[in-house]
């Protein structure tokens, strides 16, 4: 399967799970590493935000685990894909103690998942969206 | 509870994503596509008009667009096929380049970079080791 579904990766970190923990799951740490500024609601259900400047790009993502200081987890949209497009992947990050440092693992998942609709249904519901979505909008400016 | 995305990678995805990078190989079909993206649906004779291919070539890569589900034939006027772009391929193939556009290598190297720097301000200069007394350290604050 050449389809990348799940991107892992580990990192062993010369610092306690603690600090690794803050720098993960504040907006303060957030910004420093992660996006150009960063805002999080940290609990499940949460919503977090996340802007890179340079790119004008924000990422909207949903808090679904925080289990200080070993599991955070969130959703985030897939790049590239239109906004309000449903498919999303999956961020997990593990932190276990080694030694004085942390273990960090970073697991996103879901990069191969299809739409909830039907696999056929979704490919000829999108053809002509923009036709209907001009149509709409002409609607809606005539009734204006 | 954390979604847990189902994949559903039959053979169906990586076969979508594979006609994509392979119609967008060739120049002319990539000026082909990119013409109906910018310009919306038209016939063969249509594109011939605007663009530097002959008809018989156009009507040669727009069947096999058509054939590998990328765009649509429909009936147009004076009984001439008319070719609508269909988008549903290129988001899955959208779906293959985010995982590698993803870059969790980077991100990790900046993570390591930034709790390294806001450690103390002897880690800021990389040809100094940190000292293990405590006047290196001005504080656990993040320097931004």
């Amino acid at each position: 399967m050449g389809f990348p579904d799940r991107i892992e990766r580990t990192v062993e970190l010369a610092h306690p799970p603690g600090r690794v923990w803050t720098v993960l799951t504040t907006a303060e740490g957030l910004a420093a590493w992660f996006g150009d500024e960063a805002a999080i609601d940290l609990r499940p259900g949460g919503a977090a935000r996340m802007r890179w400047t340079g790119e004008g790009f924000t990422a909207e993502m949903r808090v679904e685990r925080v289990e200080e200081p070993r599991v955070f987890g969130f959703t985030w949209p897939i790049y590239g894909l239109p906004a309000g497009d449903p498919r999303r992947t999956y961020v997990e990050f593990t932190l276990e103690p080694a030694g004085a440092g942390t273990r960090l693992t970073v697991v996103e998942s879901g990069f191969a998942q299809l739409p909830e609709d039907a696999y056929r249904t979704a490919y000829d519901g999108n053809t002509g969206g923009w036709a209907k979505e001009l149509a709409e909008l002409a609607g809606y400016l005539d009734a204006a | 509870m954390p979604p847990d995305p189902q994949p559903r990678t039959g053979p169906d995805v990586e076969a979508v994503a594979e006609q994509v990078f392979t119609a967008l190989a060739d120049p002319s079909r990539r000026t082909l596509l990119a013409a109906l993206a910018s310009g919306g649906p038209a016939t063969a004779t249509d594109l011939a008009a605007v663009l530097p291919i002959t008809r018989q070539a156009i009507a040669k890569h727009l069947a096999l667009l058509a054939e590998a589900g990328l765009v649509t034939a429909e009936p147009g006027e004076r009984r001439r096929v008319r070719y609508r772009l269909r988008s549903a391929p290129m988001r899955v193939a959208q779906q293959f380049l985010a995982a590698l556009a993803r870059d969790w290598d980077s991100r990790l190297d900046s993570l390591q970079d930034h709790l390294d720097r806001s450690a103390g301000r002897a880690r800021r200069d990389p040809t100094r080791r940190q000292p293990e007394d405590s006047m290196a350290d001005h504080g656990g604050g993040y320097d931004g």
